[in-house]
């Protein structure tokens, strides 16, 4: 993107003065190299962002966005319902409610070393990946609407996890306003064989190393040392989010006309937040979380069984869960009024600082745990939200790396079984059911995840805990 | 006229798909092989069983979106791969067929499963050399 574009407020803030149609300005929080290597569809998306109606304060891009469908990636907006404010189904994305769980295990590198192997092997045989793998539970139509309203409480209540599990998770596991009437019969269908397992793509399961400490004292609080090993889950809602998505998407293209809401790009398809349209969409998207979450939870009681078996020592405990294709209800303090808004995001993760009333009491005093997935070969982070992140991004802040090359240009420079090899050379051990798939994810093929959360931190949207480093990779 | 063809192109995280030829049934047709490559590769799928889908949409742009995800649907619940299509339109309302057979993980090495195509780049409509384009971006 070509930074004459943007005003430059701050060293990683950027603005565009809205102009046209806009009702509020477009920001995006990057270092410079970020912005000039970002696509200028972030920019067109951002500001088409800005003239939704009821968009509050600013139209948001985070240092990883990218261009997206409607929304940019990395995008985050906040909507107020009495002000005509709206919600769309491409703000939030078709992977409803996708996010990064981790887990503390107990151990040390070098318990893990030596059956890291086996540890794979379990794992992969353990937790279904890859494109037409099925989980082992099948939910009759009762239980389906139970899961749906309950979450990952629902899982736990089913005998996977246990109830301190669901502390660490937002919302406490359960999405409130879920309504399973509002989920169509195909996007239950997509669902029926696809409870508990991880998907494709850029999904993983991931064993890591704690490399390196940034904030001691945080890290401290969240139970971080260097040396610790983790585990991070990297899924989303399944087939039934992406088929709530794919629905709406359509349903709010098709009634955008008749809803008096002008669209400078008909991918920008939303309706009013008051609206029949509006409430249906939210309740079968907070239905859409609570698949997420429940998903999130089976998968973590399948690798506790997996561990078990390899490392009977190993007890995996939860550090945090975080969902970042969202819109969630909120109170946020604009002009010096506390309002309810509907904040939208996209690719992007909830980062609330230290003393946020809607934090378990465990992080009140440090802020929320945020967790930043990065490629199998390179590293994660953890970051901890902070209180300028409230007045400068809503309380958000980046969700990953972002990809650098395509997935053709991916497979035309790589193999996947000789990337395998090179990267367990690096003692990096790859498990995965597609050779093609390892390569489309190729480490080379996204972007430097250290420079998006360097920058998430020098703009003060989350600030920096602790590395991790890969250590096993279950790919999808 | 280059003749009738698919291909993908470059979008962010995700992948475009395009379908080219010369009526609008085979670029929906072709655009459906694309989808499919975006997965696995075509030559190794074979045509073993056969689905009959019908869509209806108010214009040509969402009908293709449709027909995409319609193949996406029946993909994700019958766990089937497509490597054959036919397409017939009449007005916005088509009728296709497609032909593929069971995901054999191991034979198919499928890389990434489609979650839904957008409206994204969407676009049927001629080209310059009179050939019919269709296309929009796959979210994967």
């Amino acid at each position: 993107m070509d930074t004459s574009l943007l005003t430059r407020n701050a060293d990683y803030e950027w603005w565009v003065t809205p102009f046209g149609k806009m009702r509020v300005p477009a920001v995006i929080y990057a270092s410079e190299a970020l912005v000039r290597d970002m696509d200028v569809k972030v920019y067109e998306q951002a500001t088409n962002v800005a003239t939704l109606p009821g968009i509050v304060r600013a139209s948001y891009a985070m240092p990883d966005a990218h261009w997206g469908y409607g929304f940019p990636i990395g995008g985050v907006a906040a909507f107020d319902p009495e002000e005509g404010g709206v919600v769309s189904a491409g703000g939030v994305g078709f992977d409803i409610s996708c996010g990064v769980r981790t887990l503390h295990t107990g151990l040390r590198p070098e318990e893990v070393e030596p059956v890291k192997r086996e540890l794979a092997d379990a794992l992969f045989r353990t937790v279904p990946a890859g494109l037409g793998s099925t989980g082992r539970l099948h939910l009759s139509e009762q239980e389906m609407d139970a899961m749906l309203r309950g979450g990952a409480r629902w899982a736990v209540e089913r005998g996977y996890g246990s109830p301190e599990d669901l502390e660490r998770i937002e919302e406490h596991g359960c999405m409130a306003g879920a309504m399973p009437e509002e989920v169509s019969r195909h996007a239950k269908d997509r669902q029926r064989d696809e409870m508990g397992t991880l998907g494709s793509g850029n999904h993983y399961l991931e064993v890591q190393e704690v490399t390196e400490v940034f904030a001691t004292d945080v890290a401290g609080a969240f139970g971080l040392r260097p040396g610790d090993v983790v585990l991070s889950i990297h899924c989303g809602s399944r087939g039934l989010g992406h088929q709530i998505g794919t629905e709406f998407l359509k349903r709010m293209t098709l009634t955008a006309g008749s809803s008096e809401i002008e669209l400078p790009d008909r991918e920008l398809a939303c309706a009013p937040i008051n609206s029949q349209l509006g409430q249906s969409y939210l309740g079968a998207m907070r239905a859409g979380i609570n698949c997420a979450l429940a998903n999130r939870q089976i998968i973590t009681h399948l690798s506790r069984m997996a561990f078990a078996e390899v490392l009977p020592r190993a007890e995996l405990t939860l550090l945090y869960d975080v969902s970042h294709n969202i819109c969630k209800v909120e109170e946020h303090a604009v002009d010096g009024r506390s309002r309810r808004l509907f904040v939208h995001r996209k690719g992007a993760t909830r980062a609330f600082g230290p003393g946020h009333p809607d934090l378990p009491e465990v992080f009140r005093a440090t802020g929320q745990p945020v967790l930043i997935g990065g490629s199998m070969g390179t590293g994660s982070y953890v970051l901890v939200g902070t209180s300028q992140g409230e007045v400068r991004s809503f309380g958000s802040s980046c969700h990953g790396a972002g990809r650098s090359m395509s997935r053709h240009q991916a497979l035309k420079q790589w193999r996947g079984r000789e990337l395998i090899d090179q990267l367990a050379r690096e003692g990096i051990v790859i498990r995965s059911p597609s050779s093609r798939g390892v390569a489309e994810e190729a480490p080379g093929a996204y972007k430097d995840v250290g420079a998006v959360v360097d920058a998430a931190d020098a703009a003060g949207l989350s600030r920096k805990v602790a590395r991790l480093k890969p250590l096993a990779c279950i790919k999808g | 006229m280059t003749g009738t063809r698919w291909e993908h192109f470059a979008h962010g995280s995700d992948v475009g798909v395009r379908g080219v030829g010369p009526s609008k049934e085979e670029a929906f047709e072709q655009a459906a092989l694309a989808l499919t490559a975006v997965i696995a590769d075509l030559q190794a799928v074979e045509p073993k069983e056969e689905v009959e889908i019908t869509c209806e949409a108010p214009d040509d742009e969402l009908l293709l979106v449709d027909w995409l995800n319609a193949l996406v649907y029946e993909m994700a619940t019958r766990k089937l791969l497509f490597g054959r299509f036919r397409v017939q339109l009449n007005g916005h309302r088509l009728d296709g067929r497609a032909r593929g057979e069971r995901i054999d993980v191991a034979r198919h090495q499928p890389a990434v499963e489609v979650k839904g195509a957008t409206l994204t780049c969407l676009r049927v409509g001629r080209e310059a050399d009179g050939s019919w384009a269709a296309q929009c971006v796959v979210d994967v």
